[in-house]
């Protein structure tokens, strides 16, 4: 199960349709071991392509030591599909490598509807989790 | 001479859960091979056919080794190599 804050996942959405038709992502960062994400981290796609994304390896740097000082973890690393559904692809489940987060898929193929949708990727494993939303 | 090498998560089982460990070597690519001597089977995540695999990044301080020299990058005693895996993805 996903907990997590309506603003934060709002901010996911807009990042989203931002890039549209680029793919985005980005992390939401935690406190270690609580599993409750609070910090909301953009972060650059260097591949910048509607079907493919790649965080910047120095920004990546920056970020995970960042969090290491400040005792986080990424709770949550999200990207966008932006002609297909909100779900893991062959790719995405390949080079998922951190096995603690959830994996959140947003979907902006359709102009109106965002879809928002999150996952736990181990081992090659992909299964669909509930996402709670709370104030 | 030590050098200090951060292990992501993934990759712990073969530091046996360590997620910083010591070696030595005038390369990255020989700091690997002494690494191997002790955590069989990290070498291997880390370079295929001969060169750093496509989607780890390794890290000499704070600098990504690929805008450096790569495996020959030189490392010395009181550097800090850091290994992340690459966050990457896409619809494909």
């Amino acid at each position: 199960m996903l907990t997590i804050t309506r603003e934060l996942r709002d901010q996911i959405v807009a990042h989203a349709r931002r890039d549209h038709p680029d793919e985005a992502c980005g992390i939401l960062a935690g406190p270690a071991g609580t599993d409750r994400p609070t910090r909301f981290i953009p972060m650059t796609n260097a591949a910048r392509s509607p079907t493919f994304y790649e965080f910047d390896s120095t920004e990546q740097f920056r970020v995970w030591q960042e969090m290491d000082n400040q005792d986080e973890e990424p709770v949550v690393i999200y990207h966008s599909h932006t002609a297909t559904e909100a779900y893991p692809s062959r790719t995405d489940i390949g080079l998922a490598a951190e096995p603690g987060a959830h994996y959140v898929l947003v979907s902006t193929r359709d102009e109106n509807e965002t879809e928002f949708r999150s996952y736990r990727i181990a081992d090659g494993e992909v299964t669909e989790e509930p996402v709670t939303i709370v104030e | 001479m030590a050098i200090e090498v951060r292990i992501p998560t993934i990759l712990r089982t073969y530091t046996d859960g360590a997620k910083q460990v010591e070696g030595t070597g005038s390369t990255l690519d020989e700091l690997i091979s002494d690494l191997e001597q002790r955590y069989g089977g990290l070498r291997a995540r880390l370079i295929d056919d001969g060169s750093l695999r496509r989607f780890v990044n390794v890290y000499l301080n704070d600098e990504d080794v690929r805008f450096l020299d790569g495996l020959q990058t030189t490392v010395k005693d009181g550097d800090t190599v850091t290994v992340l895996p690459a966050v990457a993805g896409g619809a494909g």
